[in-house]
């Protein structure tokens, strides 16, 4: 006979888990329509192509197993492993113990949930003993992971994190009812298979003790309405708070593999990527505002937050360094520093809504608005009469504070015999990079076309630049027919070429990688090549992605000189530990931010090429001919 | 020629009354080391803009601390941020912040007009 199993208790449960299933579905249909059309057309086109199986195997890595959380830290990755690996094959493996021994096929959702409850004589022949032992024993992997939880909520330092992140008050009550859903599990299983004494050796064994004191089966029945009760709440208030990402993290991965990226606009993928930050709070351990200058609360999971909560952004968005330290260690994988530069380019956000149930469906997007066009500012820039050159050195705002990189250069440029020049020898306007990172890209536009028109007149095939915050906005954001080098890949050109002769300095030197350079331009060989060309290079530990910020980096306008300066320390402190004869940069700013410092002499690396190049015998007439060469490159006629 | 070529020169005392302070707080609230600025001028030496306008970030102190903000309005978009005043800046003021902060408040207070 079959009786109709039901029972009051699962009421909660059903409505959050229904609410929450047509509330991911709206909500991705709306955030599908607010897709721009290109976009929707990778969407589709990853959805039925080779980008589906990618996003499949990367959502079982990801967002089940946690590999690269597993790989920064092991303890946490095991938890956040633990809670989601181990929740999703409780789940899997309930529905498939349902479907089995249940009394029919294809059950509702909470016969699997509550499985127990409506079959508490479940457990008895070995092999349904056998699937209980499965089941007790995800529920015991679930548990540990809950427990480490449980202890980082109260100190972090216990699953090797120095910091984690601060919540709201929903999210608490959210934690809370999470946190609720496994021991009342167990517990109410525990009772029941107590009062019937199946079980395995988990729940029999609780169960079995629960029943020497206790009258097992009526106080069951409370614990599995607190079940159904944490579960239903945690569903409702999963859209308010950061536990959306379970479900926007899978979105976020499709569309990341059909090949949607940030751009510099807010839009749905910014929306989607915003709602996946999970507050694991690795970046926060990345970040060197947080351990050298000791600022907590301006680092992405907390700007992720701001913008999921409609709080003021301004000054968390500004203050930052824009190192790219978090986006590499973001095991989500989200775009941290793009998603800061649109905050940045946007009007002062205002907190739009202060209602609770506005939460839940936002108006359109909740990044705000790019700001209108303005009248010109720098309409004084006079018209420009370049000299026609092959090759062209733009020193930039910073080589010019640091003259011995500007000479450096200039007789490098020299030696390799190239008929180049100095555009911007008496000092010109801005790359533009600066304005840009300060969110005014209409400023930095106008600076662009200047620069342009200047590069175009001359009729040059490349563009060298001696600072990376140059190179990244020349190589990026104009749009210019030439060739862009950064003068390491330049110089390492000469090298290859053969065309200017180097000796071997007797030098030990360790490389500081500059941010524009490394991390937001990917050069990183270069570099290194050039230094293990003329001296001898030691490694200091933070090379390449694991690269330091100096500090003195211009997309933190709010940072004091003081906190500039106990960055530089520790950085500076870092990369002397071996005492080498020099701290080599390839950046005017670093070298600038880092010389006061350091206890080893800082130096440019052209500094150490110049000094490595061999120059000609000295003769009287090969030197007036330099010197008249010089002149003439460098427009001194 | 009744003044025979003479004309009464206009008063040149500063009028702290008619002076507004709105913007120069504004900033200094947010980034204090402003009130250490010594006026010494090594910014506006240093100033990348000052290569082609007599833009002087020091005039442009001056004048928002004595609270005439007028000329100030236009003047301070000409400003690239390109932020080597702030590293040759003896006091350690980031003056690259006064100067985006100094936009921020005028667009604030842009109801402000003499």
């Amino acid at each position: 006979m079959i009786v109709m199993q039901f029972d009051p208790f699962i009421i909660p449960f059903n409505l959050g888990l229904y609410f929450i299933l047509i509330y991911v579905v709206t909500r991705s249909i709306i955030w599908f329509r607010e897709l721009s059309r290109p976009d929707k057309l990778r969407l589709q086109r990853g959805f039925f192509g080779k980008p589906f199986a990618q996003s499949l195997k990367e959502i079982f890595l990801e967002s089940l197993i946690h590999r690269k959380i597993l790989k920064t830290n092991l303890r946490l990755g095991y938890m956040h492993m633990s809670l989601a690996f181990g929740w999703f094959l409780l789940i899997l493996l309930g529905t498939i113990e349902a479907d089995i021994f249940g009394e029919k096929h294809l059950n509702a959702p909470y016969k699997a949930i509550f499985f127990k409850f409506f079959n508490p004589d479940h457990g008895k022949t070995p092999f349904e003993a056998g699937y209980s032992f499965m089941m007790d024993l995800i529920l015991a992997f679930i548990l540990s992971g809950l427990l480490l939880a449980v202890i980082k909520r109260f100190t972090s330092k216990a699953v090797g994190m120095k910091k984690t992140t601060r919540l709201k008050r929903l999210d608490k009550v959210a934690l809370a009812s999470l946190w609720l859903i496994f021991p009342s599990r167990l517990i109410a299983e525990s009772l029941t298979s107590g009062a019937y004494t199946t079980g395995s050796f988990l729940t029999g064994t609780l169960g079995s003790w629960f029943a020497t004191f206790l009258p097992a089966k009526e106080v069951a029945y409370p614990f599995w309405w607190l079940y159904s009760l944490s579960l239903g709440t945690f569903f409702v208030l999963l859209p308010l708070t950061r536990y959306l990402h379970i479900p926007t993290e899978l979105f976020l991965i499709f569309m990341r593999n059909s090949g949607i990226r940030t751009g510099d606009k807010a839009g749905t993928y910014s929306e989607v990527e915003v709602h996946s930050c999970s507050s694991c709070g690795i970046c926060i351990d990345r970040c060197q505002l947080s351990f050298s200058a000791g600022i907590n609360n301006i680092q992405s999971t907390y700007l992720m937050k701001s913008i999921r909560n409609n709080e003021d952004t301004n000054d968390i968005a500004h203050n930052c360094l824009l190192c790219g330290r978090c986006d590499q260690a973001c095991p989500v994988g989200i775009e941290l520093s793009p998603i800061r530069m649109i905050v940045r380019r946007a009007r002062e956000s205002e907190n739009k809504y202060t209602n609770t149930w506005n939460g839940y469906f936002r108006s359109k997007q909740s990044l705000p608005a790019p700001k209108p066009a303005a009248k010109p500012a720098y309409d004084f820039l006079p018209e420009s009469n370049p000299e026609k050159a092959d090759v062209l050195y733009f020193a930039g705002c910073m080589t010019h504070l640091t003259p011995s990189i500007k000479n450096a250069m200039v007789s490098i440029l020299n030696a390799s015999g190239l008929n180049w020049s100095f555009i911007d020898e008496k000092g010109g306007a801005c790359c533009g990079r600066p304005l840009m990172l300060a969110g005014q890209d209409k400023e930095a536009r106008e600076l662009i076309n200047f620069n342009s028109q200047i590069i175009w007149k001359s009729g040059a095939h490349t563009l060298v630049t001696s600072c990376p915050i140059c190179y990244k906005v020349f190589k990026e954001s104009y749009y210019l027919d030439v060739e862009v080098l950064h003068h390491t890949q330049f110089i390492k050109n000469l090298i290859d070429e053969g065309s200017v002769k180097m000796n071997f300095l007797n030098k030990r030197v360790t490389y500081h990688t500059p941010c524009e350079l490394g991390r937001n331009s990917g050069v990183y060989d270069e570099p290194k090549e050039v230094l293990r060309h003329v001296a001898s290079l030691e490694i200091t530990g933070f090379d390449d992605e694991n690269s330091l910020c100096c500090g003195g980096s211009l997309g933190n306008i709010m940072l004091s000189q003081a906190n500039k300066r106990k960055i530089a320390t520790d950085v500076a402190t870092e990369l002397t530990k071996q005492s080498p004869d020099y701290l080599v940069t390839a950046c005017p700013l670093c070298k600038k931010t880092l010389a006061p410092v350091s206890k080893s002499k800082v130096a440019d690396i052209s500094e150490i090429v110049a000094e490595a190049i061999v120059t000609p015998a000295y003769t009287k007439k090969n030197s007036q001919q330099r010197k008249k060469k010089s002149r003439v490159s460098a427009g001194i006629t | 020629m009744d003044k025979f070529g003479f004309t009464i020169s206009k008063g040149r005392q500063i009028d702290w009354e008619a002076n507004n302070r709105e913007i120069v707080d504004f900033i200094i609230e947010r980034e204090p080391s402003l009130k250490s600025c010594i006026e010494c001028g090594g910014c506006s030496a240093t100033c990348t803009t000052g290569n082609f306008t007599s833009f002087s970030l020091r005039e442009i102190h001056i004048l928002l601390k004595r609270g005439e903000n007028e000329p100030v309005r236009d003047i301070i978009k000409h400003c690239m941020l390109c932020g080597k005043c702030s590293l040759v800046c003896p006091r350690g003021v980031n003056t690259r912040n006064v100067v985006f902060l100094a936009r921020q408040a005028f667009k604030k207070y842009d109801s402000y007009a003499v």
